[in-house]
């Protein structure tokens, strides 16, 4: 082996500030240059295209609508991108690859926010992506029954259904950011996403008192009402917004005020 | 230049650093030594911002860490090697942290072939890593910014004999450079020879610090000779204390030369007179150590 000697720079310049575009640009890469990131993101296309040729090969001739086809394409998304967006916190605690990070980077809001832009863009990109998709395999499917294909999402609900993944995607991040724990996180998300939404929805078909205050404190059911469309009248909005704020922007709070004051080991 | 001023961390009753005050001077090799659980990983923390301090503050360059404006430019940290993300490879890993730094990307290759990461090696996924190679990686990473300090916490950990050599003198000539170097290890030896200042911690608390050849010196004398009986009697008798060395020697406390005339007035012949070196130093790191009572316990 050769004797190295590195030298520190002879005349030194001042380095100028981390800027946040530059962290927005470290965390886009981080996110898809690991194995996980890499599959996890490959796996939208390929549960996409998967799902489409299902509902060609399988639905019957009647079923074989635009609104069949974004379901199937959409139901995967609902799965892999809150995981993506959980990854994308908890790997730094789990992998332990935050001691590099926020030496680099001591200010963890700027980095976190970062990671919370990079995968909201990230899902909306990913659901309009599988309604391109499905597009592709309504014409495809409507051309291999010879009728003419049923166009049944409005442009209405096509913008909700965005919407409704980004904000199933935000409660993953929120998980995230609060557990700081890859395998908690992703079971937290489940247990919220399927055991809760079930439990409540039970609830609610037999209690007449949890019927009239589910849309006020349930954000699965007002997310989920997202998925047919946008809320309509001052009242939907309200219970959209107040579940909201109770499910995603005060957890997400108290996570990021708990990310900056934690000791990352 | 770093420096550590009365910094204290508590975790609830337990004092992990227990009102340290130190500084690691430019041009020179500060070795942090002590013991398993002594507090030199969280001290390194605290001064790279990822602990807060109980009490006390940690400067780098006059400034504290987080105020830095691009930290891996004026810092390079390597605390935990093993600290990566494993589905990462190691060639990606440097280049996140190149873009985080705003450096280009294509000085990634060149630190690679610096650390001695072969381009194969560095197209492989961390996970498959040795804790030898983790370790040229995180010192990879850490140079990357070509910065004026050094932090690194047990560096040569999993490194083969070549690979620490290779680190002595990588460490010996940044410090040449005029940089500054902190680095801690639990082992006195491999510190001995590196290191230009030694701070010595135990149970969160600094019990030496100093130049090497301070603490060395201190150390006292090593002497054999045929008559040990005799030479005890007259190095007792000029106020020099004593302690056994082996069957045939003494350890006294006073330099050579003192030792030397003191025998050559009892007309004892002597077979060997030097400098204690690092035998002092190890006696009062093992006592540490014990102290600890891990060993201690089971002695």
């Amino acid at each position: 082996m050769n004797t190295v000697t590195v030298a520190p720079a002879p005349t030194r310049v001042a380095p100028t500030r981390i800027t946040f575009g530059r962290i927005l640009w470290v965390e886009l890469t981080k996110m898809f240059n690991t194995r996980s990131g890499f599959w996890l993101a490959a796996s939208i296309g390929i549960t996409a295209m998967l799902a489409t040729a299902a509902v060609i090969a399988f639905a019957p001739d009647s079923a074989m609508t635009y609104d069949n086809f974004g379901a199937a394409v959409g139901f995967p998304m609902v799965i892999i991108l809150p995981v993506i967006a959980i990854l994308s916190v908890t790997s730094e605690w789990s992998q332990r690859s935050g001691l590099t990070t926020f030496t680099l980077v001591p200010k963890r809001g700027e980095v976190i926010w970062a990671k919370l832009l990079i995968s909201v863009a990230l899902g909306a990109v990913s659901i309009v992506a599988a309604l391109g998709i499905g597009a592709v395999g309504n014409l495809v499917g409507a051309a291999m029954t010879g009728t003419d294909p049923v166009w049944d999402i409005s442009l209405n609900q096509a913008t909700s259904l965005v919407m409704a993944n980004v904000l199933g995607l935000l409660i993953g991040f929120m998980l995230g950011v609060l557990i700081r724990n890859s395998a908690a996180a992703i079971v937290g998300y489940f247990i919220y996403g399927f055991v809760l939404a079930g439990l409540t929805s039970v609830l609610a078909a037999s209690q007449e008192w949890f019927r009239d205050l589910q849309p006020w404190i349930d954000f699965n059911y007002t997310q989920g009402l997202l998925f047919e469309g946008w809320p309509v009248g001052g009242e939907a909005w309200a219970h959209l917004g107040v579940t909201a704020v109770g499910w995603v922007v005060l957890p997400l709070a108290v996570g990021l005020w708990l990310v900056r004051r934690s000791e990352v080991k | 230049m770093i420096r550590v001023e009365a910094l204290s961390k508590k975790y609830g009753q337990f004092r992990a650093v227990d009102d340290v005050t130190f500084s690691a001077r430019p041009g020179r090799v500060t070795g942090f030594l002590g013991p398993n659980g002594a507090g030199k990983s969280t001290t390194m923390r605290v001064m790279v911002g990822l602990t807060p301090p109980s009490h006390g503050t940690a400067t780098i360059l006059g400034r504290h860490y987080a105020d830095l404006p691009n930290p891996g430019r004026e810092v390079g940290v390597l605390l935990d090697a093993s600290a990566q993300h494993a589905g990462r490879t190691g060639r990606e890993t440097l280049r996140v942290a190149a873009r985080t730094m705003g450096l280009p990307v294509s000085r990634v290759d060149g630190m690679l072939e610096r650390v001695g990461l072969a381009p194969t090696e560095a197209g492989r996924r961390v996970r498959n890593y040795s804790l030898g190679m983790r370790q040229r990686l995180g010192i990879a990473t850490a140079l990357l910014g070509e910065p004026e300090v050094l932090i690194l916490d047990e560096p040569a950990n999993g490194l083969d004999p070549a690979g620490i050599r290779w680190m002595r003198d990588l460490l010996r000539g940044f410090a040449d450079q005029g940089g500054t170097v902190l680095l801690s290890s639990h082992l006195l030896h491999e510190i001995e020879v590196i290191a230009d200042d030694l701070i010595v911690i135990g149970q969160g608390r600094i019990v030496a610090e100093g130049t090497k050849a301070d603490l060395l010196s201190a150390a006292g004398t090593i002497v054999r000779c045929g008559a040990v009986d005799e030479l005890t009697r007259a190095l007792a008798d000029s106020g020099v204390t004593v302690a056994a060395y082996g069957d045939d020697g003494l350890r006294a406390d006073a330099d050579p030369v003192l030792v030397g005339k003191i025998a050559h007035v009892a007309g004892v012949p002597l077979t060997e007179l030097r400098t204690a070196d690092g035998a002092g130093l190890e006696d009062m790191f093992l006592e540490l150590t014990a102290e600890t009572s891990r060993e201690g316990a089971a002695a």
